[in-house]
C-alpha cells in the first residue's frame, strides 16, 4: 500500500505549507531544529568549503603546468596543498553526504518526524562553521604548510606556520562530525517506524549507520592526537619530538588509526546513495540486498584494522607490514561485492539514463578503477615504489572525486525535487555529468603514470620530463571545473525558475517519496507503517 | 494532531516527550543510547592518550618509574576515595530522582558537586606542589634532580633520563588535566540539574537528564580509576 | 638520466624487474575487471533501457543467487591472495640486505642528502655506486622525516630522526637515475633531489680514488673514539669493541631481564645514546654516560663505522680482564630493576 501522506492542497490555491516556507525569518533558519533546514544549511556550507578547496586545486594545477613551479612561490604552493587537503577532507568529503543528504533523509527514510536530538544537530552545524572559520582564519593570516597529515616533528617543531589554529579548527569540526554520527546511530536504532525492521531499511540507511559507527569510534582518536601536536607546539613539550625522547612514528600510528577509517566515512555514504539511485533507475530491488548491507558494516569494522598500510616505508618491521597488507586486501573484498551487486541489478531492469543514474554509473566505473589501484597500494612490493607519489594521489582522487563527489552530485540531483520542490533542467544535468566524467579522467588518469615514473607528491617543481603528463592533468582540471560550475548555476537557477516538482517524480519507493516535495516540517502527518521490503515498486508510484 | 507548522515549537505532549518521539519511553531510550554512544567516543578519546603513554612507559621504564616516585601518592589516593564517594552520591541522586523525591535529589546532587570540587581542590594543591618541586615540563622543570648521584635505594640515573622523565610528566599533566576538564563540565551539568530539580522539572516519570548525567559522571570516575594505577601505582609494578 | 618524455620508468635494479612483473600481472587483472564491469554496465544499460512504452512496466524483482555471490567473493579473494603473496615475497626479500652488501651511510637534513662511502668519499645529493653489487644504505635524518627514494630501483625508505632505517639494492644498468625526497619535509622538499650514478666497477674504483682523498669514516671514527674518551673504559673495564659488530651479545633489557641482541647499527647507536637501554651482562654497575646531543649524526656514523672495522680483529690480550664483580656505585643493594 502506498498512500500519499502529503498535506491536502489548501482550497485557496496558495502553495502548501512546507519546511521551506514555514517561516522566512532569518532567525527561523539560524535557530532551526528542523533536520531538513539544518541539511540545507550544511549543503550551502559544504559547497562553500568545496569552492575554497577547489580554488586551491586550481591554483596548484596552473602552477604545475610548468616544471619550475609557475607563478607561485614554493611557500605558497606548500600552503595551498595543505589547505586543499584540510578543506576537502574535513570540511567537504566527510560532512557532504552525511550532513547534507543524510540529515535531510535519515528521519524521512525511517519514518520519523526528526532526528533524535534536533538541538544537538543544530549545535553540530555551528561547530562546523566555527571550525571552518578557524581554519579560514589560519589561512588568511599566513596559512599552514604541514600537509593535511601534520607529520611530526615537522608540524610540532619545525614549521613556522599557523599549525595550532588549524588543528583547533579541525578539532572543532571533528566534534561536529561526532554529534552527527551520534544522532544518526540513536535515530536509526530507536526511532524506526512500526514494521521497519533492519532488513527492510533502505541501503542508504545501512551505509549511513556504518559510517556513523566509524565516526564515533575513529574521530576522537584523531582529535586527541592532533591536540597533542598542538599542545606540544604551544607548550614546548616533546611528545613526538625524537630529540626529546618522543616518537614520530607513534604519531603516524595514532593519526592513521582515524584517517584510514575516515576514507570509509567519505565513501560509504556515497555507496549508499548509489544503491538508492541504481535501484530506482533500474526499477528493480538491488541484487543482493543483504550482501550490500553487511558489506557496509564489514567495511566499517575491517577498515579499523588496516591503518599501517600508510606506513610500509616508515621504518617499521617488515612483519608489521605483512599483517597490514593482508588485512588491506581483505577490506577490498566487500567493496568488490558491492560493485558486482550493483552491476547485476541492471540485468533485466528497466534502465533510465537520467542525470542521477549517469552519476551513479560513473561512480561504479571510477570507483572500480580507484579500488583496483588500491590493491596495487596494498601490495607491499609495489607500494614501496609508489608510496608518496602521484600514483597515490590518482588512487584517492578516483575514489574521492570519481567516487564520492560523483555520488554526491547524483544524490543531489536525485533528491533535489524532494528537497527544493523544483525540478532541475535535465539536459543540462546530463551534459554536466558527461563533462565531469571526461574532465575527471583526463585530470587524474595521467597521474597514475606520473606516480609510477616516480614523481613525488607535494612537489612544487619537478624534472622537465614530467611536463607533458602534468599539462594533460591540468587541462583535464579545467574541464572538470566547468563540469562543477554548471550544476552550481543551473541548480541555483532552478530554485526560482525550475518546474514545480511532484511528490514522486521518479516513481520511487521509499518513505521519503510518500510525502510532499518539499516535505512539511513534521515530515509525516501520521507515522507511517511499513509492511513491505525496501525497493518494492508499485505501478501507482510511476513518475508523473 | 497538528502542532502548527513552526519548526521551532517544541511540542510537548501530555506524556512529556519532545515532538520527534512517539512516546516518553522512546525518548528515554534514545537519551540513554545517546549517552552511551557519547561515552564510547570518550573511551576512544582517552584511550588514545593511554596508548601513547603505555608505549612510552614500555620504552622508558626507568625514567617513568622515577617520575612516578615523585608523584604525591596520598593526594592521588585521597582523590580516588573522594571520587568513588561522589559516584555513590550520584547514584543516590539518580535513585532519588527515580523515586520522585525532589529534595533528596537536590541534596545528593549537591553532595556530588561538593565532592567533585574537593577533588579539584586537592588536584590544584597537587599541581602546586609539583610546580614547587620543579616537575612541570618546560616551564618549571628541574632536570638536575634527575641527574644527581643516586641515594641508597634508588636506581642509578643517567643524564638522558631527564628528557624521558619530563615526558612522563607531560603525560601526567595532560591526562589528569583532561580528566579534570571533564570533571568541571560534569560539575557544571550538575549545577544545571540542581536548578532544574528545584524548578520541579523531574518526576518519577521523567528524570532522564539525571540518569544520563549519572552515566557521564560514573564514566569520569572510571577514567580516574584507570589513571590512578597507571600513573601513581606504577612504582609497585616492578 | 633520461630527460625525454617516457611513459614507463627505467628498470635499473634487480628489484625493479620483480616489481614490474607483478605490476603487469595486476594490470592485466585490473584491465580484465574494468572491461568487464564497464562492458556490462554499457551493455545492460543499452539492452534494458527504458523505452516510452515501458513506462508502466515494473521488472520482476531479482532472484537471489547464492552461487553467484559466493563466486564473486571467492574468485577475487583468490586473486588477491596471489597478489598478496607475490608482493610480500618481494618486500621480505628487500627487508634484509645480503651480508656482503657494501654499506653506505645516508644522512638527510633539510634540504639535502649527505652520503658517506665506507672508503671515505663523501657526497652531497649524489650517490655513486658500482653496478652488479648489493649496496646497503643506512639512513637517518638530522631533523624531520625525509625519504630516500629511487624510482629506477623501485625503492624508497623514510629517513627518520632518532633511528636508522635501511634499504638495499643491486643495480643492473649503468646510468644516471633520479633521487627524490619522498616525504614532505618543509619548504624546499621539491628541491631535495639528486642523482644516482651507477657505474662500471672499474670506473667506480677510479671515481673512489679520484679527486681529493677524504678520510674514511672508520678512520674518523677511531679518532673520535679516542678523543671522546671511549677508549679509556672500553679498553679495560667496559665491554671490548673487538669482534663486537654483528655478534650476539647477552644483555639485560630495560626491565632488567636477560635477553640476547645482535650488535648491529641500531644496537650500537642505542648504546651510545641511551646506555641504560641494553646493559651487557656482567657490566650492570656501568657508568657509561649518554652521548645524546653531544654527537652529530655523521659523527655517530663514523664511530659505528670504526667499531664495524674491528669486527674481525682479535681481542687485545688486556680484554681478558674479567668484568668488575661489584658495582661501582655507592649502592650495595641491587636495585629491583637491574638484574635479580
Amino acid at each position: 500500500m502506498s498512500t500519499t501522506l502529503a498535506y491536502p492542497p489548501p482550497s485557496s490555491g496558495a502553495p502548501p505549507r512546507n519546511y521551506l516556507n514555514a517561516s522566512y525569518l532569518v532567525r527561523s533558519w539560524l535557530l532551526t531544529r528542523d533536520h531538513k533546514r539544518i541539511a540545507i544549511l550544511y549543503l550551502f556550507s559544504v559547497t562553500f568549503f568545496f569552492l575554497i578547496g577547489s580554488a586551491g586545486a586550481v591554483l596548484m594545477r596552473i602552477a604545475l603546468m610548468s616544471p619550475n613551479g609557475g607563478f607561485l612561490q614554493t611557500e605558497t604552493y606548500n600552503k595551498l596543498f595543505t589547505m586543499h587537503g584540510v578543506m576537502m577532507i574535513f570540511f567537504f568529503l566527510i560532512p557532504a553526504v552525511p550532513a547534507s543528504l543524510g540529515n535531510f533523509l535519515v528521519p524521512l527514510m525511517v519514518g520519523a518526524r526528526d532526528l533524535a536530538f534536533p538541538r544537538l544537530n543544530l549545535l553540530s552545524w555551528y561547530l562546523f562553521i566555527l571550525g571552518g572559520g578557524m581554519v579560514l582564519a589560519a589561512m588568511a593570516t599566513g596559512g599552514v604548510d604541514t600537509g593535511w597529515t601534520f607529520y611530526t616533528p615537522y608540524s610540532s617543531v619545525y614549521s613556522n606556520t599557523n599549525v595550532i589554529v588549524t588543528i583547533l579548527g579541525v578539532f572543532v569540526a571533528g566534534f561536529s562530525s561526532i554529534l552527527t554520527g551520534l544522532n544518526f546511530v540513536v535515530t536509526i536504532h530507536a526511532m524506526r517506524a512500526p514494521g521497519l525492521n533492519w532488513m527492510r531499511l533502505p541501503l542508504f540507511i545501512w551505509s549511513t549507520y556504518a559510517t556513523s559507527i566509524i565516526i564515533i569510534l575513529g574521530t576522537p582518536v584523531v582529535a586527541i592526537t592532533l591536540s597533542l601536536v598542538a599542545i606540544e607546539r604551544a607548550f614546548h613539550l616533546g611528545i613526538f619530538d625524537p630529540a626529546r625522547g618522543g616518537d614520530p612514528i607513534l604519531f603516524q600510528h595514532l593519526f592513521w588509526f582515524y584517517s584510514h577509517p575516515a576514507v570509509y566515512i567519505m565513501v560509504l555514504p556515497a555507496m549508499g546513495v548509489v544503491s538508492e539511485i541504481i535501484a530506482v533507475f533500474s526499477r528493480k530491488r538491488i541484487f543482493g540486498y543483504s550482501a550490500i548491507a553487511f558489506s557496509s558494516v564489514a567495511i566499517a569494522v575491517i577498515g579499523f584494522l588496516v591503518w599501517g598500510h600508510h606506513m610500509f616505508v616508515a621504518g617499521e618491521s617488515a612483519y608489521v607490514g605483512v599483517v597490514f597488507s593482508g588485512l588491506s586486501f581483505v577490506v577490498g573484498i566487500p567493496s568488490a561485492v558491492k560493485v558486482f551487486n550493483w552491476t547485476a541489478t541492471l540485468y533485466k531492469g528497466s534502465i533510465s539514463g537520467q542525470t542521477p543514474m549517469l552519476y551513479a554509473l560513473g561512480f561504479i566505473g571510477l570507483f572500480t578503477i580507484g579500488g583496483l589501484t588500491g590493491l596495487f597500494l596494498a601490495t607491499l612490493g609495489i607500494d614501496v615504489h609508489v608510496h608518496d607519489t602521484y600514483f597515490v594521489i590518482a588512487h584517492f582522487h578516483y575514489i574521492m572525486v570519481g567516487g564520492t563527489v560523483m555520488a554526491f552530485m547524483g544524490g543531489l540531483h536525485y533528491w533535489w525535487p524532494k528537497m527544493t520542490g523544483r525540478l532541475y533542467p535535465e539536459t543540462w544535468g546530463k551534459v554536466s555529468a558527461i563533462i565531469v566524467f571526461l574532465g575527471f579522467n583526463l585530470t587524474f588518469f595521467p597521474q597514475f603514470f606520473l606516480g609510477y615514473l616516480g614523481m613525488p607528491r607535494r612537489y612544487h617543481y619537478y624534472p622537465p620530463e614530467f611536463t607533458a603528463l602534468n599539462v594533460m592533468s591540468s587541462a583535464g582540471a579545467s574541464i572538470l571545473g566547468v563540469g562543477y560550475l554548471l550544476p552550481l548555476c543551473y541548480l541555483l537557477w532552478s530554485l526560482k525558475f525550475g518546474a514545480k516538482a511532484p511528490a514522486n517524480p521518479w516513481g520511487a519507493p521509499g518513505l521519503e517519496w510518500k510525502t510532499a516535495s518539499p516535505p512539511p516540517t513534521e515530515n509525516f502527518d501520521v507515522t507511517p507503517v511499513v509492511t513491505e521490503e525496501a525497493y518494492t515498486f508499485h505501478l501507482d508510484q510511476e513518475a508523473q | 494532531m497538528s502542532h502548527g507548522n513552526s519548526p521551532e515549537r517544541l511540542a510537548k505532549d501530555d506524556g512529556g516527550h519532545a515532538h520527534q518521539f512517539d512516546d516518553a519511553s522512546q525518548q528515554r531510550n534514545a537519551a540513554i543510547l545517546g549517552m552511551w554512544t557519547f561515552l564510547c567516543t570518550e573511551v576512544l578519546f582517552f584511550g588514545a592518550v593511554f596508548v601513547a603513554y603505555t608505549v612510552y612507559r614500555y620504552r622508558y621504564p626507568h625514567a617513568f618509574y622515577l617520575g612516578a616516585t615523585r608523584l604525591k601518592f596520598w593526594y592521588g589516593a585521597v582523590n580516588t576515595a573522594v571520587l568513588l564517594c561522589s559516584s555513590l552520591t550520584m547514584a543516590l541522586a539518580v535513585h532519588a530522582a527515580a523515586a520522585g523525591r525532589r529534595r533528596s535529589t537536590v541534596r545528593f546532587l549537591i553532595f556530588t558537586m561538593i565532592l567533585g570540587v574537593t577533588f579539584l581542590c586537592i588536584k590544584a594543591l597537587e599541581y602546586h606542589a609539583e610546580w614547587e618541586d620543579g616537575l612541570v615540563p618546560h616551564y618549571h622543570f628541574n632536570a638536575a634532580q634527575f641527574t644527581a648521584p643516586p641515594g641508597p635505594s634508588q636506581i642509578v640515573p643517567a643524564p638522558d633520563y631527564a628528557a624521558n622523565v619530563e615526558l612522563f610528566f607531560c603525560f601526567y599533566f595532560i591526562m589528569t588535566g583532561l580528566h579534570a576538564l571533564h570533571m568541571v563540565v560534569g560539575i557544571g551539568i550538575m549545577a544545571i540539574l540542581v536548578a532544574m530539580a528545584l524548578r520541579g522539572r523531574f518526576s518519577a516519570r521523567y528524570y532522564t537528564p539525571v540518569e544520563v548525567s549519572g552515566l557521564y559522571w560514573h564514566f569520569v570516575d572510571i577514567v580516574w580509576v584507570f589513571l590512578f594505577p597507571l600513573l601513581y601505582l606504577l612504582i609497585q609494578f616492578d | 638520466m633520461n630527460t625525454e618524455f617516457q611513459l614507463f620508468p627505467d628498470q635499473a635494479s634487480v628489484n625493479a624487474a620483480h616489481v614490474d612483473a607483478l605490476v603487469f600481472f595486476m594490470l592485466g587483472v585490473s584491465l580484465f575487471f574494468i572491461v568487464l564491469i564497464a562492458g556490462l554496465i554499457l551493455y545492460f544499460g543499452l539492452r534494458y533501457r527504458r523505452k516510452p512504452q515501458d513506462a508502466k512496466i515494473i521488472p520482476p524483482p531479482p532472484k537471489s543467487h547464492l552461487g553467484l555471490e559466493v563466486a564473486w567473493i571467492v574468485i577475487p579473494s583468490l586473486l588477491t591472495v596471489v597478489m598478496f603473496v607475490w608482493g610480500t615475497r618481494i618486500y621480505i626479500r628487500q627487508a634484509r640486505a645480503p651480508s656482503d652488501a657494501m654499506e653506505i651511510y645516508v644522512v638527510g637534513k633539510q634540504w639535502m642528502w649527505k652520503i658517506q662511502h665506507p672508503e671515505g668519499r663523501r657526497e652531497i645529493n649524489e650517490l655513486h655506486v658500482p653496478v652488479g653489487r648489493p649496496i646497503k644504505l643506512t639512513i637517518t635524518s638530522e631533523d624531520v622525516i625525509h625519504d630516500f627514494g629511487i624510482p629506477a630501483f623501485r625503492l624508497k625508505k623514510d629517513a627518520v630522526p632518532g633511528r636508522y632505517t635501511t634499504e638495499w639494492f643491486q643495480a643492473t644498468r649503468v646510468g644516471q637515475y633520479h633521487l627524490f625526497c619522498d616525504q614532505y619535509c618543509g619548504v624546499q622538499h621539491a628541491g631535495m633531489t639528486g642523482t644516482i650514478y651507477v657505474m662500471e666497477p672499474a670506473k667506480y674504483e677510479a671515481w673512489l680514488s679520484g679527486s681529493i682523498p677524504e678520510e674514511p669514516p672508520a678512520q674518523a671514527g677511531q679518532k673520535l673514539f679516542a678523543s671522546l674518551g671511549c677508549a679509556t673504559c672500553h679498553s679495560s673495564q667496559a665491554p671490548t669493541m673487538a669482534g663486537l659488530y654483528m655478534s650476539q651479545v647477552n644483555i639485560l633489557d630495560r626491565w632488567g631481564r636477560p635477553a640476547t641482541a645482535i650488535a648491529d647499527n641500531n644496537y650500537l647507536r642505542s648504546c651510545i645514546l641511551d646506555p641504560r637501554a641494553k646493559v651487557v651482562v656482567g657490566y650492570q654497575g656501568n657508568l657509561m654516560p649518554s652521548f645524546d646531543g653531544r654527537l652529530s649524526e655523521e659523527q655517530l656514523v663514523q664511530i659505528i663505522a670504526y667499531i664495524k672495522s674491528l669486527q674481525f680483529r682479535a681481542a687485545p690480550s688486556q680484554a681478558a680482564s674479567p668484568p668488575p664483580t661489584q658495582p661501582l656505585s655507592p649502592s650495595t643493594q641491587p636495585s629491583p630493576l637491574l638484574g635479580k
